[in-house]
C-alpha cells in the first residue's frame, strides 16, 4: 500500500473537484476531501492534478482545502449483517445514520458497512490442520433464518489452517490463522474487503440450465429469466418498471435478493423498508427481509455515490453468490446509473458520445452484466452459484432508441418490454407480448416434476402466443373492415386471445392471491384457458353460434380463476369440466 | 464566521454570468451581494471556483454592470431564509425578501435554502388519503399526504382553476382539526395567474395560512432557480418544526427549467436533450424529492408542481424527467377541453403511483381498488370504441362496442366533468363510479370481486 498523501484543492464545480499534489496518487482510489473528510474518487489524473469525483454536496467548500489520498480504491465489507441491512451508495448504513444523525444525511460521516459491536455464533466446518485455498469455505453462520453465511477463505490467501475454534465472534475478531509456507500468518475474520470495481474471482462460468421462477404470469410463462441470466426492463415513467421490480424482488424463487433503488423515489424505497419485513417468503414462511440487502441511493442523494451503488450492489451479489446461492440483483434504474456518469464525464469535460453520454458508457453496462451468470465459484466444498441481474431502464419518452437501452439490449438475454399504452388501459403488468423475448424459454419444461407436463407447458405457451400474434393481425382487419367481417373461428381466436390478456397476462401486483401465481397454476390456468378455446372450436364447427359460446357462464369462472389460492389448485383444473358441459349443452355431438 | 471580504475584480461578464479574479478563500456554493456605484445591490451564487477565479451567476441578470465600478461581497454562507411563523400570511418576491407592504421578517432563524436529503430510512410511507372534492382525482387518482403529484397542463389549459380549487377543498377526512397552510412559488407566470390564486386565497380566508414566493414573467429570470427552494424551505420549516400539514404549489416549472438552461448555455456546457442541461433530472430531484413525511415528525408536505408542456408533448425533457420522480401524474387533455369537459384531466395517462397504500377499508372504502381498477378498463374499451367510431363510423360498431363507448362518453360526461366550486365527497365519487358501471352484465365487470358487486351495486342494493 502507498503512503498516504495530502493534496491541496484547487478547482470546485459541483461534484467535480480538482486537488494539486496528487502525483503518485492511482487511479480510483479513495480520498478524503476537505475538513469535512468528505468521500471521492480520483476519477482522472494529469501531472499531479486529480480529478474527484465526490459523493456528497460540495457546497462551501473551495481551494486551499486538503484532500487526502487513502490509497485503497472503493472497497465494500462483507461479512455476516449485510443481510436485513439498508446502505447508501457507499455502504453507509442508512438504519444507523438515522440514530446518529437525524433524518437527513450529513456530510463526511463515516459508519463501517458491518456492525463491529454484533456478535456471531461461528461453526468451523473444517478442522485445524487443513489445507485451505482462496474460496474455500471453513465454516458458518446463521445469519437471518433463512440464511446461512458461509464464511470463505479471502482470495491470495493459502496455507494450513490453525486455532480455528467455534464461539461468538464480532467481525473483527480473528477466527483462526492460516499459515502459509513460509510460515507468514494471515488472520482470518468473519469479514472481508473486496474493491467494488473488480468482479470477484470464479473457477469458470457456465451456461445457465435453469429458470428463477418470479410467480408473476406473463414472465414464467411467456418471457421467463434463469439462474444466472440477465433482464431488462425498460419503459416510459407510469408504465410499472418499479411495481414489476417490487414484484421479482418480492417473490423471486431466489436465495439472496439484492435490491438497488439507483437514483430512483425516496417514497418507493420506504415503501420497500416497510413491506419487506411483513411480507412472508412463500417458501419458508418467514420474512421477506430475512434475505434481502437493500442500497438506496435516491435521485436527490450525491450523484457520484448513485455511480458507485450498482458496483456496491453486485459485488455483495457475488459474494453471496460465492457461498453457492443463488442471488437475484434488481436494479432500479440503471439509466440513473447511466446518467450520474454522463454528469460526472461533463464536469470532466470529457468529449462526449450520443445524448451527451460518455463514450465508454456501452462498455461500462457491457461490464457490469458480464457480472452475472452461473459459476464454479473458487474453492472447495466445489459448489455452483448464480446471480441473475435484473435492471430496469428508464429512456427518455419511452423511447427505446435511447444509447442506455440499446447498450443494454446488446448484453442482456431478456427483454421485457413495458408499453404506456398496456398501463394506461391499467393492463398490468404492462410487458407488451409481441415484442419481448427471452432466450430461456427451452429451460421452462425442467421447472415442472412431470417430464410430459413440462412438455405440454411448452406447448400451450406456443400456441397461446400464437394466438396472441394472431390477434394483433385481425385487430387490423376489424379497424379497416369491422369485426363483422371477420369468420366464426377468427372471433374466436379474438376471443380467446383477449382472454388470454385479460385472465392470464393481466396480474393485480396489489391482489392478495394474485400477485404471485406458482408454476402448477400457471400451468392449469394457461390449460384451462386454450381448453375452452379448443372445445369452442370444436363446437362452432358444427355450427354453433359463436355469440352463444361468448354467452357461456363458465368464462366468468375462467376470468376468476386466478383469484383461486394456489392451495386449490384443482379447482382450476376442475373448471375444465365445466367447460366441457356447458359446451356440450349447447351442441351435445360435440364432446 | 469568516470576514465578508470584497472585490472590485471583476474581469468578465457573459449572460447571466460574471468572473471575478484574484479571490481569497470562496466556497462553492456560496452567494455574493454585488454592489454599483449608485448603491444598488444584486445577489449571486458561486458556480466554480478554480484557484482565485470564481464563477458567479446573478440573479437580477447583468444588464448595467460593468467590470470597473462594481464591488462583489463573498458572504461566505449559502443562500438562506429567514423563518419565524410571521411569514403565513406574507408574499416574498422570488428570492425571499417581502413583496408586500408589510415589515421585514424578524427571524427566529436561518435555514439553507439546499436542505440535505432526507435518509430514505427516516421516510415515512405516504398513506394518507387526501379528499380533493374533484372525481377524475379522489376516485382514479387519489392524492395522499406527502406525495408529488405534479399537473401536466398546456398552454391554454385551466391548470390554475385546478389547482386553486386543490387549495380550496383539500382535507383529511375523519380527523378533527389540523394545521394546515398552503406554500405557493410563482415561477415566471404572469400576474394574472399569480393574481387570480391569490384572489381565491383571499375569498376564502386562506390567505392567512399561506406563504407566497412570487417571481412573475417580467421578473428576473435566473431568479428563479432559486425561488421553489426558497419556497420549500418555508414549507420544511412550517412542516417539521410548527407541525403544520403543508400544501405546495410550484407554477410553472417548465419556466424554472428553462432558466436552468440558460445558465447551462452561458457555461457552455455539453447539452442534453433540447439544449437543457445533462443534470436536469438530478436538479429537479432536488426540488421535488423534498415533498413527504418524516418519522416522528407530525407535518408534511404534498407537492403539486405545475408544468406546461410545450406542444402538449409529454416527452418533451421537463414532463418526461418530472414524471421519472413524481409519484404519478395529472395530465389534462386539449381535447377534453374543447368538448367543454371541465376539469379535462386525462384519466388514462394520469397515475397516482401512491394510490394503493392511501386507499381502501379504514382510508376510503373496501371497493375503491377494484372500482378504479374496473372503471379505468372499462373507459380504455370505451375509449377505442369511441376511436374506431370516427374512423368508420358507429354503424360498423358491434352492439358491445357501442355499449363501452355510451359508458366513455356518459363517463367523461358525469364523472370527469364537475362545476370548480363542486365538492364532491368520496362517497359521491365512488357512488357515482359503481352508478355508471350498473349498464354492464357482472361477467363483464371481471376487475371486481363478486361480493362488492354484490354490495355495492346499485340494482342489488336497492333489493
Amino acid at each position: 500500500m502507498s503512503e498516504t498523501k495530502q493534496g491541496r484543492i484547487v478547482k470546485v464545480a459541483g461534484p467535480v473537484v480538482v486537488a494539486e499534489g496528487m502525483a503518485g496518487a492511482r487511479m480510483y482510489d479513495v480520498v478524503h476531501v476537505s475538513k469535512l473528510n468528505i468521500i471521492g474518487e480520483i476519477v482522472e489524473l494529469h501531472g499531479d492534478l486529480a480529478s474527484i469525483q465526490v459523493y456528497e454536496e460540495t457546497t462551501g467548500i473551495g481551494p486551499g482545502e486538503p484532500v487526502v489520498d487513502t490509497g485503497a480504491p472503493l472497497s465494500v465489507e462483507l461479512g455476516p449483517g449485510l443481510i436485513e441491512s439498508i446502505y447508501d451508495g457507499i455502504q453507509r448504513p442508512l438504519d444507523l445514520l438515522v440514530e446518529l444523525e437525524g433524518e437527513r444525511m450529513s456530510r463526511g460521516s463515516a459508519l463501517p458497512g458491518l456492525n463491529r459491536e454484533k456478535k456471531w455464533h461461528f461453526i468451523p466446518t473444517v478442522t485445524n490442520g487443513t489445507k485451505v485455498g482462496p474460496g474455500d469455505i471453513i465454516g458458518e453462520v446463521q445469519e437471518t433464518m433463512l440464511v446461512q453465511h458461509k464464511i470463505m477463505v479471502p482470495i491470495g490467501v493459502e496455507g494450513t489452517l490453525q486455532r480455528i475454534n467455534e464461539g461468538d465472534y464480532t467481525v473483527v475478531e480473528t477466527i483462526g490463522v492460516v499459515v502459509a509456507d513460509d510460515r507468514t500468518e494471515t488472520e482470518l475474520k468473519l469479514m472481508q474487503e473486496w474493491p467494488v470495481r473488480n468482479a470477484r474471482q470464479t473457477i469458470k462460468r457456465l451456461a445457465p440450465n435453469a429458470i428463477l421462477v418470479t410467480g408473476q404470469r406473463v414472465i414464467d410463462t411467456f418471457f421467463p429469466i434463469a439462474k444466472g441470466g440477465t433482464a431488462c426492463v425498460p419503459g416510459p415513467f407510469g408504465a410499472g418498471k418499479t411495481v414489476v421490480q417490487h414484484q421479482l424482488a418480492k417473490w423471486i424463487d431466489a436465495d439472496i435478493v439484492v435490491y438497488v433503488g439507483c437514483g430512483e423515489r425516496g417514497n418507493e424505497m420506504t415503501d420497500v423498508l416497510m413491506e419487506f419485513p411483513k411480507l412472508k417468503d412463500p417458501r419458508s414462511g418467514e420474512p421477506l427481509m430475512q434475505r434481502s440487502v437493500l442500497i438506496a441511493n435516491t435521485s436527490n442523494m450525491p450523484v457520484a455515490a448513485r455511480e458507485a451503488s450498482v458496483y456496491t450492489g453486485i459485488t455483495i451479489a457475488e459474494y453471496f453468490r460465492d457461498m453457492g446461492y443463488v442471488v437475484a440483483l434488481m436494479a432500479d434504474s440503471t439509466s440513473r446509473w447511466a446518467e450520474a456518469m454522463r454528469e460526472i464525464s461533463t464536469r470532466l469535460e470529457e468529449m462526449p458520445a450520443e445524448e451527451g453520454y460518455p463514450a465508454y458508457l456501452a462498455a461500462r453496462i457491457a461490464a457490469f452484466y458480464e457480472r452475472a451468470g452461473r459459476v464454479l465459484c473458487c474453492g472447495s466444498p466445489e459448489r455452483e452459484g448464480a446471480l441473475s441481474i435484473i435492471g430496469a431502464v428508464s429512456p427518455p419518452g419511452g423511447d427505446l432508441s435511447d444509447s442506455v437501452v440499446q447498450a443494454t439490449l446488446h448484453v442482456v438475454k431478456v427483454f421485457w418490454s413495458l408499453k404506456g399504452e398496456l398501463a394506461y388501459k391499467r393492463h398490468f403488468p404492462a410487458i407488451d407480448w409481441l415484442t419481448s423475448y427471452s432466450f430461456y424459454k427451452q429451460y421452462l419444461k425442467e421447472c415442472f416434476e412431470n417430464k410430459d407436463q413440462g412438455l405440454e407447458m411448452e406447448e400451450l405457451t406456443t400456441q397461446a402466443m400464437s394466438l396472441l400474434e394472431q390477434e394483433a393481425e385481425l385487430l387490423e382487419i376489424v379497424r379497416l373492415v369491422g369485426a363483422e367481417a371477420l369468420s366464426p373461428k377468427d372471433r374466436l381466436a379474438l376471443e380467446t386471445s383477449r382472454s388470454i390478456r385479460e385472465d392470464i397476462l393481466h396480474q393485480n401486483a396489489f391482489h392478495k392471491v394474485d400477485t404471485y401465481t406458482s408454476m402448477d397454476k400457471q400451468y392449469e390456468m394457461l390449460k384451462t384457458v386454450l381448453h375452452f378455446h379448443k372445445q369452442a372450436l370444436a363446437a362452432i364447427e358444427t355450427g354453433v353460434e359463436t355469440a352463444e359460446i361468448f354467452k357461456l357462464p363458465v368464462r366468468e369462472e375462467i376470468a376468476r380463476a386466478k383469484y383461486i389460492p394456489h392451495e386449490f389448485v384443482t379447482k382450476v383444473a376442475e373448471i375444465r369440466d365445466t367447460i366441457d358441459e356447458h359446451i356440450k349443452q349447447l351442441h351435445p355431438s360435440t364432446v | 464566521m469568516p470576514a465578508i471580504k470584497e472585490y472590485q475584480t471583476v474581469t468578465s461578464i457573459s449572460g447571466p454570468l460574471m468572473l471575478v479574479e484574484m479571490v481569497d478563500e470562496a466556497k462553492y456554493g456560496h452567494i455574493v451581494d454585488i454592489e454599483f456605484g449608485d448603491g444598488s445591490i444584486r445577489h449571486g451564487q458561486i458556480l466554480q471556483v478554480e484557484n482565485d477565479k470564481v464563477l458567479v451567476q446573478v440573479f437580477e441578470g447583468t444588464r448595467g454592470i460593468d467590470v470597473t465600478n462594481s464591488t462583489v461581497r463573498f458572504l461566505a454562507k449559502p443562500l438562506e431564509l429567514a423563518v419565524s411563523p410571521d411569514i403565513l400570511g406574507r408574499v416574498f418576491n422570488g428570492l425571499g425578501e417581502p413583496k408586500d407592504d408589510g415589515p421585514a421578517i424578524i427571524p427566529d432563524k436561518r435555514m439553507d435554502i439546499n436542505s440535505k436529503p432526507i435518509n430514505p430510512y427516516a421516510r415515512n410511507y405516504p398513506n394518507e388519503f387526501i379528499q380533493t372534492g374533484i372525481s377524475s382525482i379522489d376516485g382514479l387518482n387519489p392524492l395522499v399526504r406527502g406525495q408529488k403529484l405534479p399537473i401536466f397542463s398546456g398552454a391554454g389549459l385551466p391548470h390554475d382553476q385546478i389547482t386553486a380549487q386543490i387549495a380550496r377543498q383539500a382535507t383529511i377526512l375523519g380527523e378533527g382539526k389540523e394545521e394546515f397552510a398552503v406554500v405557493f412559488a410563482a415561477m415566471g407566470i404572469t400576474f394574472e395567474a399569480a393574481q387570480f390564486f391569490i384572489d381565491d386565497l383571499h375569498q376564502t380566508g386562506a390567505i392567512e395560512r399561506a406563504v407566497m414566493f412570487i417571481n412573475l414573467a417580467n421578473d428576473p429570470a435566473i431568479e428563479r432557480i432559486a425561488t421553489p427552494r426558497f419556497a420549500l424551505t418555508a414549507a420544511e420549516y412550517l412542516a417539521y418544526e410548527l407541525d403544520m400539514h403543508v400544501l405546495v404549489i410550484l407554477n410553472d416549472m417548465t419556466n424554472y427549467c428553462e432558466a436552468l438552461r440558460e445558465i447551462s448555455a452561458a457555461r457552455k456546457e455539453v447539452p442534453g436533450r433540447r439544449g437543457y442541461p445533462g443534470y436536469l433530472y438530478t436538479d429537479l430531484a432536488t426540488i421535488y424529492e423534498r415533498a413527504g413525511r418524516i418519522k416522528g415528525k407530525k407535518g408534511s408536505i404534498t407537492m403539486v408542481p405545475v408544468l406546461t408542456m410545450p406542444e402538449d408533448d409529454k416527452t418533451h425533457p421537463v414532463p418526461d424527467l418530472t414524471g421519472y420522480i413524481t409519484e404519478g401524474q395529472i395530465i389534462l387533455s386539449r381535447p377534453l377541453h374543447r368538448k367543454g369537459i371541465s376539469p379535462p384531466v386525462d384519466v388514462l395517462p394520469s397515475l397516482s403511483r401512491l394510490k394503493d397504500k392511501g386507499i381502501g377499508e379504514g382510508k376510503t372504502r373496501e371497493d375503491h381498488a377494484d372500482l378504479y381498477n374496473q372503471l379505468y378498463a372499462a373507459y380504455a374499451r370505451g375509449k377505442e370504441c369511441q376511436e374506431l367510431a370516427t374512423i368508420m363510423g358507429e354503424a360498423a360498431l358491434s352492439e358491445e362496442d357501442k355499449k363501452y363507448m355510451t359508458f366513455a362518453n356518459k363517463f367523461e360526461a358525469r364523472y370527469v366533468s364537475q362545476d370548480y366550486y363542486e365538492n364532491r365527497s368520496i362517497e359521491t365519487t365512488l357512488d357515482l363510479g359503481w352508478e355508471l358501471l350498473s349498464m354492464f352484465e357482472n361477467a363483464e365487470l371481471k376487475r371486481i370481486d363478486v361480493q362488492l358487486i354484490e354490495k355495492y351495486m346499485p340494482k342489488f342494493r336497492k333489493t
